[in-house]
């Protein structure tokens, strides 16, 4: 095989790798906008969020040890005892619950019937609100994660050795795969089949997509608007824990994994802004696109770095022929 | 009626003395946001040497410090707004630890004559100091870096590196950007091949970048980098089996932070400095007696001896050292900004001085004059041992290329003179 192509064809997978990571963030995006008509602005800090929550767990970490030693004068910072992987992630979708409900409760429901432009602006506060809690309870350090399910047996990185060896045999060189790239692909998948069997198949799925066709017919049916909407900030947390997961074992988390959600708004622009599928079909189209046009045209003839915006261009040049995104909903309003 | 005129005595006598006023030093700190974790241990290691000074020695020539904070969140504009807010507290000097800021300050301190200092960072020709009069870049600046990776890898491979390839991953910025003139310069001077690889702001992202260092194989991987794009790039190296010991890191690319989160991965990945690390240093023992111990560290204590947490003390122990070379020029305890600018310029750090301070071969020595702002420009490299979880020096604080970074500086800074209309003097 020629060069140029083997290298082509490494970039393009890597590209389907980098999407489904993006679409993993834009997914909660979905859940929440399909739902509430909420564009939730603190989807970025909930994967923050969560994935703090999940590495102060582990780690046995004391929350708000700051402001308790600050306030009592103690000096306490952990507990003494770590979590188990598991048992910490349960725990973490628990608080995850528990912000849904807060949310829900102290913000949103003091909303209903609010322009769209009111609810975005809410949605902002609680980002800011969030990573202040998120500071105060875990403090502004860097965090290593490990989700490990025994000792040794932790979320797989680098060089999947077996894809390396099986390409280089057949076309002369090996392509590189990241084995958590690879762990993600599955858990996507898991994770929006997943969703699409509770939409369809549950009661409380169907009632959600009531919901999101119309609030006024859904109440008029006994749904709970409260109990959905808590149901789908609920979900929303739990997509932001494994984006944070996946994003957090790469890079540790920090503030920065917040900025994630810049990766997500492309995606849903193409994707649309109401569709499960439509998030991780968007998310592979602008992971291929970008990757390969800053392998093809950006670093050779641009100087490189072109990933971001030509995302955003990518997005916008559909927005051109189907404003709704590919998957999304056509509106139309008459008058 | 002895005991009344007593008392007229002394409150005559607290009368005429000048009320000594603390010494201020700024701290421009990044506490929250996306840079959190190298702000704060920064900003406590900056706190913690002046906490310790007023314990142990009641301040500077008797005059207590204080260390008023102002939160930027490493933005532009929250760090100019700091500035103002913070001016008329009679700051000695700013360190605005942002390069951004810095290039935003460098007029305003200019004209509000105080002294900035931007260690490490900010705009290289600034070492010029007959063009900028208020801004100094001491001991070491970006093109000292580059021109230090170059020559420890000259070093390393027999003084020769020609046919080799070095490539530079940087943040996509104009600090990023910085080294690129030098090392195109030290290219074609020592014959290596130089190939850029920028990444963009923030770099979480960066399988392209990485991918394509696969691809050309380049014998060694310059970064220059910040926040999460440094922990990303050291993860992503050793995911491409990239040698972790031909890896060099700037400065800022070379904390705890960096390393950490790529595990044992990242054992072996090296980084320039510009002091010292660890906390094997007398000055630490004062530490723990004057500040931790009397419950005044900044903050928990836990960064002490870290990378950052260093390069904040030292800050610190440059600034109160400048403030002293002050008062000794001006013959005042109670000095101002202007005299703080001049103590600055006339500083000398020698290593009889660092040992006296608890600082023993911690950092290079320099001299600092009206025409060099800048210092000597060594530059020393560190090694990260994942097992023991620490940076180690491996190399000595070594003098870097003058005969390239000099005529660079000259010409930066004769261009931003004729843009400002500076006629630059060292009268």
């Amino acid at each position: 095989m020629p060069e140029q192509l083997a290298y082509t064809i490494e970039v393009f997978l890597n590209g389907l790798m980098a999407g489904v990571l993006y679409a993993l963030v834009a997914l909660g995006f979905v859940l929440i906008y399909k739902a509430s008509g909420i564009f939730n602005y603190a989807q970025g800090v909930m994967a923050l969020f969560a994935a703090m929550t999940l590495v102060g767990i582990q780690n046995g970490q004391v929350p708000f040890a700051h402001l308790i030693n600050a306030i009592f004068g103690t000096d306490v910072h952990k507990f003494g005892w770590t979590v188990h992987s598991f048992l910490a992630i349960l725990l973490t979708v628990i608080v995850m619950i528990a912000l849904a409900w807060a949310v829900q409760k102290f913000v949103f429901k003091h909303l209903v019937g609010q322009e769209p432009i009111i609810l975005f602006m809410a949605t902002i506060g609680l980002a800011y609100f969030l990573e202040g809690v998120a500071d105060l309870m875990w403090g502004s350090e860097l965090k290593a994660l490990n989700v490990c399910a025994a000792d040794g047996v932790c979320l797989p990185q680098g060089l999947n050795l077996w894809i390396d060896e099986t390409t280089f045999n057949a076309f002369g060189y090996g392509f590189f795969i990241d084995n958590l790239d690879i762990v993600a692909s599955i858990v996507a998948a898991i994770l929006v089949i997943g969703l699409v069997m509770f939409a369809q198949y549950t009661k409380q799925g169907r009632a959600m997509r009531a919901v999101a066709d119309d609030h006024q017919a859904a109440l008029s049916v006994g749904v709970s608007l409260n109990f959905i909407w808590v149901l789908v900030w609920s979900l929303a947390g739990f997509v932001a824990l494994v984006a944070g997961i996946m994003w957090g074992a790469k890079s540790g988390v920090q503030f920065s994994l917040s900025l994630i959600a810049l990766k997500a708004l492309p995606v849903l622009m193409l994707g649309g802004f109401t569709s499960i599928p439509g998030a991780i079909v968007g998310g592979l189209i602008i992971g291929v696109g970008e990757k390969l046009f800053e392998f093809l045209i950006g670093a050779p003839y641009l100087g490189g770095a072109t990933e971001n915006w030509f995302a955003y261009m990518l997005a916008l040049l559909f927005l051109v022929f189907r404003p709704q995104g590919l998957f999304g909903e056509k509106i139309i309003e008459r008058v | 009626m002895t005991y009344k005129l007593g008392t007229l005595a002394v409150a005559g006598l607290m009368a005429a003395s000048p009320v000594m006023a603390d010494l201020v030093f700024p701290s421009l700190s990044y506490r929250t946001g996306p840079y959190a974790a190298g702000g704060i241990p920064f900003a406590d290691g900056y706190a913690d040497y002046f906490t310790m000074l007023n314990e142990r020695d009641g301040g500077i020539g008797g005059v207590k410090t204080s260390v008023p904070e102002c939160e930027t969140a490493y933005n532009t504009e929250k760090g100019v707004e700091c500035y103002e807010s913070l001016k008329d507290s009679g700051g000695l000097v700013y360190q605005p630890l942002s390069t951004g800021i810095t290039y935003q300050l460098i007029p305003k301190t200019t004209a509000d004559d105080i002294p900035m200092h931007t260690m490490g960072y900010g705009r290289t020709s600034a070492a010029n100091g007959a063009v900028f009069t208020h801004t100094f870049n001491y001991p070491a600046n970006y093109w000292n870096g580059a021109s230090g990776a170059i020559n420890y890898l000259l070093a390393e491979n027999g003084g020769d590196l020609n046919g080799k390839k070095i490539s530079l991953v940087y943040h996509n910025s104009a600090y990023g950007k910085e080294p690129i003139r030098t090392l195109q310069e030290l290219s074609k001077k020592h014959g290596f091949e130089f190939t850029e690889v920028p990444v963009d702001h923030p770099g979480q992202e960066q399988k392209s970048q990485w991918l394509q260092i696969r691809r050309d194989k380049p014998d060694y991987v310059i970064m220059y980098g910040w926040g999460v794009m440094n922990q990303v790039a050291v993860q992503e190296a050793a995911n491409i089996r990239f040698p972790m010991e031909n890896f060099i890191g700037i400065w800022w690319s070379g904390s705890e932070n960096d390393v950490l989160a790529a595990g044992a991965a990242a054992d072996g990945y090296k980084a320039l400095t510009f002091h010292g690390v660890g906390s094997d240093f007398p000055v630490f023992d004062d530490i723990q007696t004057y500040v931790v111990d009397k419950g005044l560290a900044a903050g928990a204590g836990d960064q002490i001896g870290t990378v950052l947490y260093n390069r904040g003390l030292y800050a610190a122990m440059l600034a109160a050292e400048a403030a002293k070379t002050a008062q000794e020029i001006h013959g005042t305890a109670d000095i101002t900004p202007a005299m703080m600018r001049d103590g600055m310029e006339g500083l000398k750090i020698t290593e009889e001085k660092m040992t006296e301070l608890g600082l023993p071969n911690f950092g290079p020595t320099f001299d600092v004059s009206c025409s060099n702002h800048g210092g000597t420009g060594l530059v020393g490299v560190t090694q990260w041992d994942a097992t023991a979880k620490e940076w180690k020096l491996i190399s000595d604080f070594a003098p870097t290329d003058m005969d390239v970074i000099g005529p660079l500086i000259e010409e930066d800074s004769a261009a931003y003179a004729a843009e400002n209309n500076i006629e630059p003097s060292c009268g």
